[in-house]
């Protein structure tokens, strides 16, 4: 059964009691969850973390020379590094912290697109993309005139390297694209993608927030312009997340919001912005969240993020093998590389009252569009119910989320 | 909270074989309701005689608390007067929406629907037709705008 030796030491029921929240309970039924593409638990250490961190060092950052400003600011940076290794950014000033993967992106849009794009030009995103990776690049495309293409995916959900290929032109400027897929689980292929895209002149931002906490991400392989995350999706705070950055481009680009420790001088006429990362970071930062970052990243260290792979990969592949063996039920979301989620639907029941049923039974999915309205169109659902799985998922929450899709037949008969 | 209140048989069967289901055509008025947040789409077609609502009907897609709803609410609202819906929209939505308001008992059918208020989050689902049915009684058909939303 264990033919992946990473998974043989992979003790799943000591991870799960890392995390406070799962022992609750929910409507008098042991908490299910199954929701982690939308956020993910927070383990006992990141909560310590968090809470060491305000009881003991609060300070403001990068501002004061006592004692506890010094403090702050010293864990503050050290979380950076921790993030800049996790993901093996070249260098501390291409790790900017933002409130998540939105705001990344949202700064790559108004920084980067909205000055060095022109009318006419062509911003490249895929179908798949959470409304995260579309909005952002709309608001910008509709003031300079720039216009929005998109690489169409086929009935599996998967974006065809030589479809996205077609989809380039001279006049293609920027590549937003998901690492993985939050509604269908694809997983792109962003090395093959980005190589592509530089080949015709393209930068690329990779959508990172469903990738980081589930798959070894190296930046440096990537060789991508941009790459986004958030943290709670990765066991972390929620407000913080980070935007990596090329130095050479974060360096040319100007800064997208005013303010504190953005600057070096400022007098009424003229300000001298901050040297990077800090040009980008208006503002007393969530300095917590920071610190919670960091430690969510040595938690998943502390077991090995290619072990956390093997264990979710482990998962889908019974998950998928179970729920297709459930009458009426339909995967949406059927690529061959996927991360740990899977949309689903139950013929006759609306996922509105799937999803109210399974939460009776302590199960909690998603239900909805999941942010991804033009992926449900494509498929002609008004929504889909969404199980996805995290470190802590156990063999046992499979099992109670087929006994509650039992029970959601019972009701509707 | 028991699932038993939510999805009484008369929900399932509203659900399972909505009534007055469709579109009118001519109509003196329509509207469109929308819940963005689990899909729920409907269209409603209402023929008006003075100020009774003479026929109407519903079309769209949704969970089986929004059909069962607006099943429910055509069938009671039909033939009625304008000043009689206000009045039974008032009491649905204290139903709806207090935990412990009594359920009044010309209610009839629509009572059945009252299992939402355990549901906070459903409530917008059993609320939209009416919304929709007040947009449309509101609107004359010459100014129709945007769908409305409950979201």
């Amino acid at each position: 059964m264990n033919a992946n030796p990473a998974y043989t030491g992979y003790d799943v029921q000591r991870i799960w009691r890392d995390f406070p929240i799962l022992r609750r309970e929910v409507h008098g039924k042991p908490l299910v969850f199954l929701d982690s593409a939308a956020s993910a638990q927070r383990p006992g250490s990141v909560i310590a973390a968090v809470e060491r961190y305000e009881a003991f060092h609060h300070s403001n950052v990068h501002r004061g020379v006592h004692q506890l400003s010094q403090e702050a600011t010293q864990m503050f940076e050290a979380a950076r590094e921790r993030v800049r290794g996790f993901v093996n950014a070249a260098s501390t000033r291409e790790v900017i912290f933002t409130r998540g993967t939105t705001e990344s992106i949202n700064l790559v849009a108004q920084s980067y697109a909205r000055t060095k794009l022109k009318r006419g030009d062509e911003i490249l995103l895929t179908a798949l993309e959470h409304h995260a990776n579309i909005v952002p690049w709309q608001l910008v495309a509709g003031e300079i005139g720039a216009v929005i293409k998109v690489v169409p995916m086929d009935r599996r959900g998967v974006i065809d390297i030589d479809v996205f290929t077609a989809c380039l032109s001279e006049r293609t400027r920027i590549v937003g694209c998901a690492h993985v897929s939050n509604a269908l689980g694809t997983v792109l292929p962003v090395a093959e993608i980005t190589r592509r895209a530089h080949q015709r002149g393209a930068l690329v931002l990779i959508d990172g927030a469903q990738a980081v906490p589930h798959q070894r991400v190296d930046l440096q392989a990537l060789d991508c312009d941009f790459y986004a995350f958030s943290s709670h999706k990765m066991y972390g705070p929620t407000g913080i997340g980070v935007l990596v950055g090329r130095e050479s481009l974060l360096e040319a680009m100007p800064p997208w919001q005013g303010g504190g420790d953005m600057i070096l001088t400022v007098s009424f006429e003229k300000t001298t912005y901050n040297s990077l990362p800090f040009k980008f970071e208006a503002g007393t930062p969530n300095i917590s969240g920071a610190v919670g970052l960091g430690a969510a990243i040595d938690y998943i260290e502390s077991i090995g993020i290619d072990n956390i792979h093997a264990h979710e990969q482990r998962l889908l592949a019974l998950a998928t093998e179970k729920l297709l063996r459930v009458p009426g039920l339909k995967i949406f979301g059927t690529a061959p590389d996927k991360a740990a989620v899977i949309s689903f639907t139950l013929e006759g029941i609306h996922p509105h009252d799937l999803g109210t049923i399974l939460d009776a039974e302590g199960v909690a999915v998603r239900t909805g569009h999941h942010c991804a309205m033009p992926v449900m169109e494509f498929f002609d659902v008004p929504a889909t119910a969404r199980a996805s799985f995290a470190c802590y998922s156990r063999e046992s929450d499979i099992d109670a989320l087929i006994a509650a899709l039992g029970k959601a037949r019972e009701v509707f008969g | 909270m028991d699932l038993k209140d939510l999805y009484r048989e008369i929900i399932l069967d509203h659900n399972k074989s909505p009534r007055l289901f469709g579109r009118l055509d001519p109509a003196d008025s329509s509207a469109d309701g929308h819940n963005p947040l689990c899909g729920d789409r409907l269209h409603l077609t209402v023929r008006l005689e003075g100020d009774r609502v003479s026929d109407l009907r519903f079309e769209g897609k949704g969970c089986a608390i929004s059909v069962a709803s607006a099943s429910l609410m055509c069938e009671a609202v039909k033939g009625k007067r304008r000043s009689d819906i206000a009045h039974l929209f008032g009491e649905i939505h204290e139903v709806f929406t207090r935990h412990d308001a009594p359920v009044p008992e010309d209610l009839g059918k629509l009572a059945a629907l009252a299992g939402v208020r355990d549901f906070p989050v459903r409530v917008k689902c059993a609320s939209l037709c009416w919304h929709t049915l007040n947009a449309a009684l509101e609107r004359s058909p010459e100014t129709l705008n945007g769908p409305v939303k409950t979201e």
